[in-house]
């Protein structure tokens, strides 16, 4: 079976975007991969622009998510894939209110236009279309426990890997558009201006990733490094102010990722996987973790077996 | 064939990124970008009769008689001009757009985004104790002032009463000295704004540059590069849309100054600067709340912070006296002991518990809390939206906006004496598991700022535009129910924080109905 694993990347509480599609690797014709994933979240520090600090009203603030995603072989070479989030948040401390509610569909057509075998190395190149859009009227602006920013965004990603026995290294960037989203004020300072208007101009952001690690049908391990780095138009988090969606938000994550494959039952599998911000700007210092489980059918072979 | 294929799908790939990215494009139009060039409809040309605030007479401040328009020093200045409009930059022209709209509006903009800009609590040492902003040293850490909605609201009185008084003094030189208008002397001149019909000597322009940059001076210190540069942008809009000449701008910015020093002299002795307290007397607060037996408050912020503003409940007003202020005072609140009490926490429990979508939105549009322009800003707002409707001259504008603003000056002194009199705990203090979906404002819950200045706002609007006066009180009452939802305020909070600002705004209405302009 061909698989799909992925991590959340969670930017300040809230960020979320299924990493599903940066793998480097294709469901087959007429296959469906479908399954669930539990993400834990949590970071007690955070950046308020470049000064990293801890905020006692709010103590220790966490997201968690379930998540649905499956993936679609509509040719070897072409698969669609979605996810589906349901997000809770917290705060330990304080007095503000965590918020819950289903968060953004995400829809991904990937496509494999070159792989080429070369004695045991093996070159593959991807392209990436990526759209999401808010399923639920959550509130953006109640940061920093916003279950999601509000706003529909559309990627484009370009992929190379390389694989030589079971090693292999993936390397992707993407660049992610973002509609304005709308908040519940008519009007609200950015930039050290007030803008009146309930609409919120998000900056745009660029995302880089890169995996290495050893890769078989039954086993992955691979160590993740990912960089989100907002562009033009984000603002920084003034001294001891409120974050707002279009704050300037980036992270510099690492963390690994890992998928196990049943021997008797191919048709399942488990993920799991940590990672940590290491550097950012306006986002929480978090640790994540996560775990799932997904299965796959063959509707194909379903269909013949009718016959 | 494949080759195709592989072609058609990297073709709809892109193609379906780049529709979604055209098709969202980002261009926003503010609502303050489309106000139109003010044009009034009633001049108010006896405006020099009006009763202002601080000036004993309109020709309190000296202004020298202007050189007349027969003279070839005149000529030079609508030459000045000419030379000007002969090539326009893009930029001068979005100058005159954004100035003809009126400048007691975009002044009153301005600051707006000062407040925005400096309404943050200041950050704890290591100690957890709080340093506190300082007018004396404006640029340490924090940075002065922390525009929280009691300073908000005396900073918008200021500049706003000190505007209305400088224009009647400019209405009233108008007319003394009687100069016309640049386009008047000169047929040929071209005037890239409405025509007033009024003399040009001094420029109203030119006195509020001239007042307005003196107080925000003192109100907000480490903008003065940035208030300058919107002053000299009115100056320059002035000379170029050919509406004043050189001197009826300066005359404008000479006599406007004189007028702030009286305001400044007054701020300086108003008590805003002792309103921060001390311990001795946050210790005190909390005592004699004991002593009466109820439950006192307590600061929900870690690490806790001193209680903001405690004395500000002493300043002195425009309009009230200290025994008005204590006669207006709303009844004590229920007991924190009592059955009553006990309700009205459940009912705010109930409102934490169980949050509406349009709830959660009311809270949010009015949370007017760290960042903002606060519930005085936002009623300014409000304010100004309706007052584009009317085109009224520039000095109805300052009269109405310091009615405005003046009253919830009152109400912030009245709702501040109320909430150190009881110094009543908010519901969180009482029960920590109401959660809220505001931030916890950090004073006294006993009564509601938000309802006080909503009320008070709301009263005097209606006051001045009747047709509207339905619509205005649905927003006050929104504002105060908000902070119910928000789950930060009891019932009776809200509604003796309404009854408190109607009380309030009765003082404003009174004067407006003997200051000339009615």
């Amino acid at each position: 079976m061909k698989k799909i694993y992925l991590g959340f990347l969670l930017i300040l509480p809230l960020f979320i975007q299924a990493q599903t599609d940066i793998d480097a690797i294709m469901m087959s014709k007429n296959n469906f991969c479908f399954g669930a994933v539990y993400q834990y979240s949590g970071w007690d520090e955070y950046w308020e622009g470049d000064f990293q600090r801890e905020n006692l009203n709010l103590g220790t603030v966490t997201t968690k998510s379930i998540g649905i995603m499956g993936n679609y072989g509509i040719s070897d070479k072409l698969n669609v894939l979605f996810s589906l989030p349901y997000v809770e948040t917290n705060a330990s401390a304080g007095t503000m209110k965590g918020q819950k509610g289903i968060q953004d569909l995400t829809l991904t057509l990937k496509y494999m236009p070159i792989e080429k075998t070369i004695g045991k190395s093996t070159y593959s190149v991807y392209a990436l279309a990526n759209v999401s859009a808010p399923l639920s009227n959550y509130p953006a602006d109640y940061l920093p426990l916003s279950i999601g920013m509000q706003s529909k965004t559309a990627s484009l990603r370009l992929m190379g890997d390389y694989q030589r026995g079971n090693f292999f290294t993936t390397l992707s960037g993407a660049y992610v558009k973002r509609a304005n989203s709308t908040i519940d004020r008519n009007s609200y300072l950015t930039n050290d201006e007030v803008h009146y208007t309930n609409e919120v101009d998000m900056p745009d952001a660029i995302s880089v990733n890169f995996r290495v690690g050893y890769r078989s049908n039954r086993l992955i391990a691979e160590l993740v490094l990912d960089n989100w780095v907002t562009q033009s138009g984000g603002f920084d988090i003034t001294k001891n102010n409120m974050p707002f969606p279009s704050n300037t938000m980036n992270a510099l994550r690492y963390g690994v990722n890992s998928k196990y494959t049943f021997k008797k039952m191919p048709q399942l599998s488990l993920v799991g996987g940590f990672n940590y911000v290491a550097e950012g700007k306006n986002v929480g210092k978090s640790d994540t973790y996560y775990g799932g489980v997904f299965y796959v059918i063959n509707f194909k072979k379903e269909v013949q077996d009718e016959k | 064939m494949k080759n195709r294929i592989a072609k058609t799908t990297l073709t709809s790939l892109t193609i379906l990124f780049l529709a979604f990215t055209f098709s969202c494009s980002d261009d926003i139009t503010e609502r303050n970008e489309d106000f139109t060039a003010l044009n009034p409809t009633n001049p108010d040309e006896l405006a020099g009769t009006w009763k202002p605030f601080l000036l004993t007479t309109p020709d309190e401040f000296t202004l020298d008689a202007p050189i007349a328009t027969n003279t070839p020093a005149f000529t030079r200045e609508i030459n000045e001009i000419k030379s000007y409009q002969a090539s326009l930059t893009d930029e001068q022209k979005s100058i005159i757009k954004y100035w003809s709209a009126g400048g007691v509006l975009r002044w009153n903009e301005i600051m707006r985004t000062l407040v925005a800009r400096h309404n943050r609590p200041p950050y704890q040492n290591e100690d957890g104790t709080y340093p506190a902003p300082s007018g004396a040293n404006p640029f340490a850490n924090p940075q002065f002032p922390f525009s929280n909605p009691p300073y908000a609201a005396r900073a918008y009185a200021y500049v706003s009463a000190a505007q209305y008084d400088a224009l009647i003094a400019a209405w009233h030189y108008k007319k003394l000295y009687n100069r016309a208008a640049p386009f008047t002397v000169d047929a040929d001149l071209q005037v890239l704004i409405p025509k007033s019909t009024l003399p040009s000597y001094p420029s109203e322009d030119g006195v509020l540059a001239g007042v307005t940059v003196e107080l925000l001076k003192l109100l907000f210190p480490t903008e003065i590069a940035y208030i300058n540069e919107k002053a000299e942008e009115e100056k320059l809009y002035r000379i170029i849309s050919g509406a004043n000449v050189r001197s009826d701008v300066e005359a404008g910015i000479t006599l406007g100054r004189k007028i702030a020093a009286k305001f400044i002299a007054r701020a300086a002795g108003d008590g805003a600067g002792a309103a921060i307290g001390t311990p001795e007397i946050w210790a005190q607060l909390e005592a004699q709340t004991i002593a009466k037996g109820e439950t006192p408050w307590i600061s929900l912020d870690s690490p806790k912070r001193p209680p903001m503003l405690p004395l500000f409940g002493k300043v002195k007003s425009f309009l009230m006296s200290p025994e008005m202020v204590v006669a207006s005072r709303p009844v004590a609140p229920p007991s924190t002991n009592s059955p009553e009490f006990a309700k009205e926490l459940a009912e705010i429990k109930a409102y934490s518990q169980n949050n509406s979508k349009k709830n959660m939105q009311i809270v949010t549009f009015w949370a007017d809390g760290v960042g903002t322009y606060t519930p005085p800003g936002h009623w300014n707002a409000i304010a100004a939206e309706a007052f584009v409707a009317e085109n009224y001259s520039e000095v109805r504008w300052a009269r109405n906006m310091a009615l405005l603003n003046i009253t919830m000056m009152d109400a912030a002194i009245s709702c501040w004496d109320a909430k150190y009199f009881y110094f009543n705990p908010r519901p969180s203090q009482m029960d920590a598991s109401i959660k809220t979906t505001t931030g916890v404002p950090n004073f006294p819950a006993y009564v509601s700022g938000h309802s006080t200045f909503s009320g008070a706002a709301a009263t005097v609007l209606s006051h001045i535009l009747p047709s509207k006066a339905q619509s205005f009180d649905a927003l006050a009452k929104e504002a105060s129910d908000s902070r119910m939802f928000g789950a930060i305020h009891y019932r009776s909070d809200c509604e003796k924080g309404l009854e408190l600002g109607q009380k309030v705004g009765a003082f404003a209405i009174a004067r407006a109905t003997t200051d000339g302009a009615e």
